[in-house]
C-alpha cells in the first residue's frame, strides 16, 4: 500500500501522526461506549419491569434511550471514527491534517458537543429528529465543528499528489455528505418545512447518517486495515469501484423506507424501495470482494489474528443484515414488521454488530503500536470476542422473533396490552444478551488499563503501519 | 472521474446527494406547498377545549395556578405547545406512533388511515411520525380516555394498564396524582388533541360493538373475520383488566362521542 510507494517521508518539524490524540479519541470513544451501554441496559430494564431508577426524572428510560442512540452514534462511532481518521489519512496521503492546533480544538469541541447533546437530552431538550436527538441550540455549533472535520482532513487529500486509494474515495465523499445531511435533517424539518414533507427529509436523514457516514467511513477503514493486516492487496479493483459508486449513486435514495405507509407520496416510497434493494446488490460485490481477499489464508488468519477476526465477523453480519434489509424495505414485510422489534434487532446489528466490531478490532490492533507495547492478555480479547458476538447476535435473532410475535399480534387485533406482555420473555432475554455485550466491554477496559499501566517509557513511534 | 478527486468530492458527494434531495425532499416539499401549516392557535378547536375545561373543573388548584386566566383558546394552544415539548422530550415518540396506516388492520383498531393535512401544522414541526410502537398509535387518542386515567396513567401506568412497560412520570405532578403541574396538564391537552382534527372524530379502543359496521381491512376472508371477532370477543369478557375505566366515565365526552360517532357512521 503506502508503503510501498516508496515515497520518502516528507521531512517537518512535525510527526505525520499525533498518535497521542488517537489514542484519546479511542479512550473518549470507550468511555461514551460504556455511557450507551448504561442507557440501553436501564432500558432493557424498564422493559421487563425491573428498572430500579424507576420515577427519577434524570434517569427516565425515554430519555436514556436517546442517549443511548446518539452516544453510539457521535459519541462511539465516531470519535472512535475521527481517532481512525488521524491515524490513516496521513498514512494515504503522505500529507499531516491541516493544524495540530486544529486537531486538539476539534478533539475537545467534539466531546464538548457530545457532553451537551446527553445533558440537553436528559434535562429533556431533545429535537425531534430521530438519530438526531441533538438539542436545537447545539446543532449551529455542531454544524460548524462538522466544517472544521472536513477542512481539517480535507487539505491532505485535496493537496496529495498520486492516485487516491480506495479508503480515501470513501472518506472523502463521507466528508461531503455528512456536513450536508447533518444541514439538512437537523434545520430543515425545524425550522423550514412542516409535517409530511418534513417526515421524508428525516428519513433521508435517518438513513444517511448511517448510509453517508458511519457506512462509507467504515468501509473505508476495512480497505485501509484489511491489506495491511492480510499482508495482501484486495482482491479487485473493479468491484472496489464498483462498490464505491453503486453506495454513493443508491444509499442517497433510499431514506424514505424508513416511513413506508405514511402520507408521503406512495411514488417516492416505491421509488426507496428499489433503491433500498439496489443497496443489496452493491454491498453485496463489496463483501464478496473482501472474501476473495482473505481466500486461501481465512483458516490461519480468523483463528490467530484477532483483528480481522473481528472485522470478518462484522463482514459477514453486515452481510446478514444487508440480506435481511432487501426484504424487510418490501411493502409486504412492512406490513408485519415495521414498528416492531425486528427493526430494533436490524438496528443493533448494524450499529454494534458491524460498525461497533469493526471499531473495536481497529482498537485491538491499534493499542499495542498507541501504547507502545503488547496486550496484557490475550485470553481477555478472546473471552471479550465470544462474549460480544455471541451476546449480539442471540440479541438480533431474540428481537427479530420477537418481532414477528409482535406483527402479527397486531394483524391479529390483540388487545393491545397482551401484545406488550406476550414480548416481555423476548425483552427478558434481550436483557440477558445485553449482559453478554457489557462483560465483553468491561473486559476490554479492564485489558487497556493493564496494558496501559505495563507499557515501558515510550518508543520511537512505530511507523510501520 | 472514477478515481479522481473531483470524481469524489463533486460527483460521487455533491452531485449524487443532490439528486438524492431533489427527488426525496423537494418534490414532497412542492406538492405540498399549498396546503396552509396551521398555527397551534388555529388548531385549538371545541373538541379540544372541551377537555381543557374539563381539565380546569377536575384539577382547579393546579389549573389556577399554572392557567391563571383560566381556560381559555390562548391558554389551550400555549399547553398545546408545551404538552408537544414534553411530549418529544419525554420520548414518547420513541415508543408510540402518530400515523395509522393502510395495512395491518390499523384501521379497525385506530381510525382512518393518516392523511398529509393532518400534519400541516406547528405541531408536528419535526413531524413525529415515530418508528417504532411499543405502546398504541396515539394519532387518534383524543377522548378515546378520560383525563384523569390519563393523569393516573402517567403517574403510574400498571394502575390503569397492567402489564404496560410504559415508565413512570411522577415529575408531572405536584406531588400527588391528583395535582398535574403544569408539564402534566400540557401533556394531557395534547393527547386529547390528538385527532380532534379529524371529521369522524373520536375513535375508541372499545370498537368491538362496531366491527359489524367497519370495513374489515383489505384482503381478510370472511371466515377470518368472524372468527376474529369471536376470538376478541371472548378475549374481552373474560380479562377484567382491559380498558374498563371507560365504563367509570360516563359523564365524560366518551359518551357524547359515541352519538357522534354513530351519526358519522
Amino acid at each position: 500500500m503506502t508503503q510501498a510507494t516508496a515515497q520518502p517521508l516528507p521531512t517537518q518539524s512535525r510527526p505525520l501522526v499525533c498518535e497521542t490524540l488517537v489514542t484519546l479519541y479511542f479512550v473518549m470513544a470507550l468511555v461514551f461506549f460504556t455511557v450507551a451501554l448504561t442507557a440501553g441496559f436501564v432500558m432493557a430494564l424498564q422493559l421487563v419491569y425491573h428498572n430500579p431508577l424507576q420515577g427519577i426524572e434524570l434517569f427516565s428510560p425515554g430519555r436514556w434511550r436517546m442517549v443511548h442512540t446518539n452516544a453510539i452514534a457521535y459519541g462511539f462511532l465516531s470519535n472512535a471514527f475521527l481517532g481512525v481518521l488521524h491515524w490513516s489519512i496521513p498514512r494515504l496521503t503522505m500529507k499531516p491534517v491541516l493544524s495540530v492546533a486544529l486537531s486538539w480544538f476539534i478533539f475537545v469541541a467534539w466531546q464538548g458537543i457530545v457532553l451537551a447533546t446527553a445533558i440537553g437530552i436528559l434535562y429533556g431538550q431533545a429535537q425531534a429528529v430521530e438519530w438526531g436527538e441533538t438539542p436545537v441550540w447545539i446543532d449551529p455549533v455542531a454544524q460548524l465543528g462538522l466544517l472544521l472535520v472536513c477542512f481539517n482532513f480535507g487539505a491532505p487529500i485535496v493537496a496529495m499528489r498520486g492516485p487516491m486509494y480506495v479508503s480515501l474515495w470513501y472518506f472523502g465523499a463521507a466528508f461531503v455528505w455528512t456536513f450536508l445531511n447533518y444541514a439538512m435533517g437537523n434545520f430543515l424539518p425545524q425550522y423550514f418545512i412542516p409535517g409530511t414533507g418534513a417526515g421524508a427529509i428525516m428519513g433521508l436523514f435517518i438513513h444517511d447518517l448511517v448510509g453517508l457516514w458511519v457506512t462509507p467511513i467504515g468501509w473505508g477503514m476495512m480497505y485501509y486495515f484489511v491489506p495491511i493486516l492480510l499482508k495482501r492487496p484486495i482482491w479487485s479493483h473493479g468491484l472496489s469501484l464498483v462498490g464505491f459508486w453503486g453506495l454513493a449513486f443508491f444509499y442517497p435514495l433510499t431514506g424514505v423506507h424508513h416511513f413506508l405507509y405514511t402520507p408521503i407520496p406512495m411514488f417516492l416510497q416505491y421509488g426507496a424501495v428499489i433503491s433500498t434493494i439496489a443497496v443489496e446488490f452493491v454491498v453485496t460485490t463489496v463483501v464478496i470482494n473482501f472474501f476473495g481477499t482473505i481466500w486461501g489464508v481465512a483458516r490461519k488468519n480468523l483463528r490467530e489474528n484477532i483483528p480481522i477476526r473481528w472485522f470478518y465477523t462484522g463482514m459477514v453480519l453486515y452481510f446478514v443484515t444487508c440480506f435481511q434489509c432487501a426484504f424487510q424495505t418490501t411493502l409486504t414485510f412492512q406490513k408485519i414488521i415495521h414498528f416492531s422489534d425486528w427493526v430494533v434487532g436490524h438496528a443493533h446489528l448494524v450499529m454494534l454488530g458491524v460498525f461497533g466490531f469493526w471499531v473495536i478490532g481497529v482498537m485491538v490492533y491499534l493499542f499495542p503500536r498507541l501504547l507502545g507495547t503488547e496486550w496484557w492478555s490475550r485470553s481477555l480479547l478472546e473471552w471479550q470476542f465470544w462474549l460480544m458476538v455471541s451476546g449480539k447476535i442471540l440479541m438480533f435473532i431474540t428481537l427479530t422473533i420477537g418481532g414477528l410475535v409482535e406483527g402479527f399480534a397486531w394483524y391479529n387485533l390483540t388487545p393491545w396490552i397482551e401484545t406488550v406482555t406476550m414480548a416481555v420473555p423476548f425483552w427478558a432475554f434481550r436483557a440477558f444478551t445485553g449482559v453478554l455485550i457489557y462483560v465483553g466491554n468491561l473486559l476490554f477496559l479492564i485489558n487497556i488499563v493493564m496494558t496501559w499501566l505495563k507499557r515501558e517509557p515510550k518508543q520511537p513511534s512505530l511507523q510501520a503501519a | 472521474m472514477f478515481e479522481t478527486k473531483s470524481g469524489v468530492f463533486l460527483i460521487a458527494g455533491l452531485f449524487f446527494f443532490a439528486i438524492a434531495f431533489l427527488g426525496n425532499a423537494l418534490v414532497p416539499m412542492m406538492m405540498y406547498r399549498d396546503l396552509p401549516e396551521l398555527t397551534a392557535e388555529q388548531l385549538v378547536n371545541p373538541h379540544v377545549m372541551e377537555h381543557f375545561r374539563d381539565l380546569s373543573e377536575r384539577y382547579p388548584e393546579s389549573f389556577e395556578e399554572h392557567f391563571v386566566l383560566g381556560p381559555t383558546e390562548e391558554n389551550c394552544a400555549e399547553a398545546l405547545r408545551l404538552g408537544r415539548s414534553v411530549y418529544v422530550g419525554e420520548a414518547c415518540w420513541h415508543c408510540h406512533s402518530q400515523f395509522v396506516r393502510p395495512v395491518g388492520n390499523e384501521t379497525v383498531r385506530w381510525g382512518p388511515v393518516a392523511e398529509t393535512w393532518e400534519y400541516q401544522n406547528e405541531l408536528q414541526r419535526p413531524v413525529l411520525f415515530g418508528t417504532r410502537r411499543v405502546g398504541p398509535d396515539l394519532s387518534r387518542e383524543a377522548a378515546r380516555r378520560s383525563n384523569d386515567w390519563h393523569a393516573a396513567h402517567f403517574y403510574r401506568p400498571v394502575d390503569t394498564s397492567p402489564g404496560s412497560v410504559m415508565p413512570e412520570y411522577p415529575w408531572l405532578f405536584d406531588g400527588a396524582v391528583y395535582r398535574p403541574n403544569k408539564r402534566g396538564l400540557a401533556l394531557i391537552t395534547y393527547m386529547q388533541f390528538l385527532g380532534t382534527q379529524l371529521p369522524t372524530y373520536p375513535y375508541y379502543e372499545r370498537w368491538e360493538s362496531d366491527l359489524d359496521g367497519l370495513h374489515p381491512g383489505v384482503g381478510i376472508p370472511k371466515e377470518r373475520w368472524e372468527q376474529m371477532q369471536r376470538a376478541y370477543r371472548g378475549a374481552e369478557e373474560a380479562s377484567t383488566s382491559a380498558s374498563i375505566e371507560e365504563d367509570d366515565n360516563t359523564d365524560s365526552p366518551a359518551t357524547e362521542g359515541d352519538e357522534k360517532k354513530e351519526d358519522a357512521s
